[in-house]
């Protein structure tokens, strides 16, 4: 084998061996328990924090008396939260932090504000002509909207 | 005569076991090929989720939206989601206008007087959890997977950023989380589906226009959406096997 | 690009694109990316062409090509690292490849051409020379000759036909691996399929061929401005002839974007309209102007009328000087059409982003010249290291 051969080969092989020496380390633990990828990952995944809270457990044990409102209403399959937003805060620490929510108009437009597209079932109204210097929550009760 | 026959069909057979076995051979040389279309149904006794999207029932209220940004700390600005709702307004000239104002957090403005409008709908979009999913094909490194269960997953303690994935998704389902510089997308709340939850969109949708559910389950109110609803997907012609289902797709509809 | 606020943002746009297309996600180091690698293969392909199919006329360029093509490469995956938003983990590529990706071969199929091909056949070419340079330099260049050599001193003759016989091996083995290497780079594109203006079997055959015109034009272009930074008088013989090459292979380019183009207009799919107001708008400059005229018309207009009638030396010569740099402008702006282009439009089909190119930042204009501008500085010493017109006079064998 002609010199250059030789010591060519040497150089390639500590290369390679290098490479895979590396490769070996920084293989992370977990990869391709199940697939290409780290099984870990699926861990992590499932391990971030729920914010939206499951509200039979949380909401109604303190608010029973509105979620009764609520349920004799056609607001009965929202869930708190849609409206109030996440719970998990006022869950943790009532007192400290509270989900009450804002009366602007805007608010309960984002429903039923008039747009074509919208399913006939839900009551819309025009904005710029529905009473338009009252709050709505002047009128309505927003756990159970019919008017007062 | 008979013997030659014979012979001709012994050499036949040679000719396609061989034929076969070079197939064969070439075959799993190909193998790396062949997981872009093999994540369908392995185990059929496993969950394998999918999605079912009510248009008809979708009110545009983004409350999926929203809910999904506080949920899976989804940037508010820069404008990224993993969930949005687009408005589709067709002229009675057959003209198509989308619209999606912060992906319908805004509320929208119709700038189409409603004389002019032929028809006009909401399409909630979200990632579509694709069983032969573009966008795990493209990752160069194995960061974004389907989960067992059929949910298209994200590492990013694994993720590169090269963004090969963002330019596969064809439902613009995908971004990049600017102060992580890895790729973000819907898991469909699995944090939440672990633990026996509904994911944030469908908890907070005041209609019920969002569903998920076992698509292995015959009983499941899953498979009754797509047994009693005409449902289609998004661009079906690019074959990615997508689960997410749409009850009343108009083909406008990208 | 960094906005103000969604409506800002917003403005930019034009119909309707879905919420996350906001950000355009490639920008020019991944235009540059299948550019100098284009260049690489170019340039070796016209290496191979003094070496393996024996064209003498091209003698005068073969190690100055390989010299580029070497000095490009060295510097071809840093566009694509420095754009990654974990440049740390490049590394995952080569230890966890996810062999359905397109992309994930590219650091085998990067460093195969590298070390294999480029490296060896360099080594081959000058391994002979380095073992005398090391005893004719004193001190540091010497050692860096003999570390290079790896220590070999043999410069018997035998030797110099082992070295040679090698080195021809191995430009054999890197012809398919150039076609490979920059076939594969188009497959990257070519296999989007949520991208029609991407999505065709015909990209890799395009990025093939365009790469070819651009490493000649570049080989053309560096082999005309060394000569006259050394004050050497340029071979003609050897310019017309890599002006002859050029004008064939810009040829079939031409023809072959010609069809792919012709398909998508006779067929018109879906994606049509969109890609036809996308042609005719947002990239009208860059792809009828920069890379239709200047790039593709004029060169191969001139460079045809050169076939038949041959102006004065003189005259051809700044022709030449000219046309190379249109046609590096030209390949540049191809892939920037591809690459900035495709991403131009929404996949809804129902609207349009827009790009402004930034001046500074990492993805800015400077930030992607820099990617031009190291290849030259590493070329200029190698040129001091390893200098072709040095080199000892070729042995005759067999």
């Amino acid at each position: 084998m002609p010199v250059q051969v030789k010591r060519l080969l040497i150089a390639f092989a500590v290369f390679i061996a290098l490479f895979l020496v590396a490769r070996h380390f920084l293989r992370p633990a977990t990869f391709g328990e199940y697939g290409h990828y780290r099984g870990a990952a699926l861990k992590e995944n499932e391990d971030r924090p729920i914010k939206y809270v499951n509200m039979n457990e949380t909401c109604i044990t303190c608010h029973d008396s509105i979620a009764a409102v609520r349920d004799s209403s056609v607001h009965k399959s929202i869930n708190c939260q849609t409206c109030h937003g996440p719970g998990y805060k006022h869950v943790d620490d009532p007192q400290k932090t509270n989900i009450v929510k804002e009366h602007a108009r805007e608010f309960c437009g984002r429903c039923h504000s008039k747009n074509p597209a919208r399913a006939k079932v839900i009551k819309q109204i025009d904005m710029n002509e529905h009473n338009k210097e009252d709050e709505c929550i002047s009128c309505h009760n927003s756990h159970n909207p019919v008017l007062w | 005569m008979v013997k030659e026959n014979k012979d001709f069909s012994r050499r036949e057979f040679f000719k396609k076991t061989g034929v076969i076995a070079g197939g064969v051979l070439f075959a799993s040389l190909l193998s790396p090929l062949k997981a872009a279309q093999s994540t369908e149904k392995s185990k059929s006794d496993d969950t394998w989720y999918g999605i079912g999207l009510d248009i008809e029932k979708c009110i545009g209220c983004a409350s999926c939206a929203r809910a999904c940004k506080a949920e899976n700390d989804v940037p508010k600005e820069p404008f990224f989601f993993r969930s949005w709702v687009e408005q589709y307004t067709i002229t009675n000239s057959g003209e198509v206008k989308v619209q999606s104002p912060n992906g319908g957090i805004d509320g929208y403005k119709q700038p189409v007087p409603e004389s002019e409008i032929f028809k006009t709908f909401f399409v909630p979009k979200m990632c579509n959890h694709c069983s032969k999913s573009p966008c795990t094909q493209v990752c160069p490194v194995g960061a974004t997977f389907v989960s067992p269960d059929g949910v298209v997953l994200v590492d990013p303690n694994y993720c590169v950023g090269c963004r090969y994935c963002v330019q596969a998704c064809p439902y613009g389902c995908r971004y990049i989380k600017p102060d992580l510089g890895t790729v973000d997308k819907c898991t469909l709340c699995y944090h939440r589906l672990k633990k026996g939850m509904d994911p944030a969109c469908m908890m907070v949708c005041p209609t019920g226009a969002r569903l998920y559910g076992n698509l292995r389950d015959p009983k499941s109110e899953m498979v009754k959406f797509i047994k009693n609803h005409t449902v289609g997907a998004l661009k079906p012609n690019l074959n990615t096997g997508s689960k997410l289902y749409y009850n009343a797709l108009s083909q406008e509809v990208h | 690009m960094e906005f103000q606020s969604l409506y800002e943002a917003m403005s930019k746009m034009d119909g309707y694109c879905y919420p996350n297309e906001i950000e355009l996600n490639w920008s020019v180091l991944i235009v540059l990316y299948p550019y100098i690698t284009g260049l690489v293969a170019g340039a070796f392909i016209l290496a191979s062409l003094n070496r393996v199919f024996n064209i003498k006329a091209l003698k005068p360029t073969y190690e100055l090509s390989l010299l580029t093509a070497f000095s490009f490469m060295l510097v071809a995956t840093m566009p694509l690292i420095f754009h990654l938003g974990k440049p740390f983990r490049f590394y995952e590529i080569m230890t966890t490849p996810h062999l359905t990706s397109a992309m994930a071969i590219f650091g085998f199929v990067y460093l195969w051409y590298l070390m294999v091909v480029l490296l060896l056949e360099i080594w081959f070419d000058y391994r002979y020379d380095m073992t005398i340079w090391s005893k004719e330099n004193p001190g540091f260049k010497s050692i860096i000759y003999k570390i290079l050599t790896l220590g070999i001193k043999d410069v018997s003759n035998k030797s110099r036909i082992t070295d040679n016989k090698l080195g021809y091996f191995i430009t054999v083995v890197g012809i398919p691996s150039a076609f490979i290497l920059h076939g594969y780079v188009g497959f990257i594109f070519g296999s989007v399929k949520a991208n029609p203006w991407w999505s065709t079997v015909m990209m890799p055959v395009i990025f093939l061929f365009s790469a070819m015109v651009s490493g000649i034009a570049l080989v053309m272009f560096i082999y005309m401005a060394v000569s006259i930074i050394r004050k050497q008088k340029l071979d003609m013989i050897c310019l017309d002839a890599i002006g002859k090459y050029l004008f064939y292979i810009l040829l079939i380019d031409f023809v072959l974007e010609g069809l792919d183009q012709i398909h998508r207009i006779y067929v018109a799919e879906e994606s049509f309209d969109i890609l036809n107001l996308l042609v005719h708008g947002k990239l009208f400059f860059t792809f009828f102007i920069m890379q239709g005229l200047i790039g593709t018309l004029i060169p191969l207009l001139t460079l045809g009328t050169f076939q038949f009638l041959k102006p004065k030396e003189n005259i051809r010569k700044f022709v030449y000087f000219i046309l190379s740099l249109c046609v590096l402008v030209g390949i540049f702006f191809m892939r920037w059409n591809v690459v900035i282009g495709g991403q131009l439009f929404s996949k809804s089909f129902y609207g349009f982003t827009d790009f402004k190119l930034d001046m500074i930042g990492k993805e800015g204009f400077l930030g992607g010249m820099i990617w031009l501008v190291v290849p030259l500085i590493i070329l200029t010493i190698l040129l001091w290291l390893l200098p072709p017109w040095k080199k000892a006079p070729h042995i005759e064998h067999e």
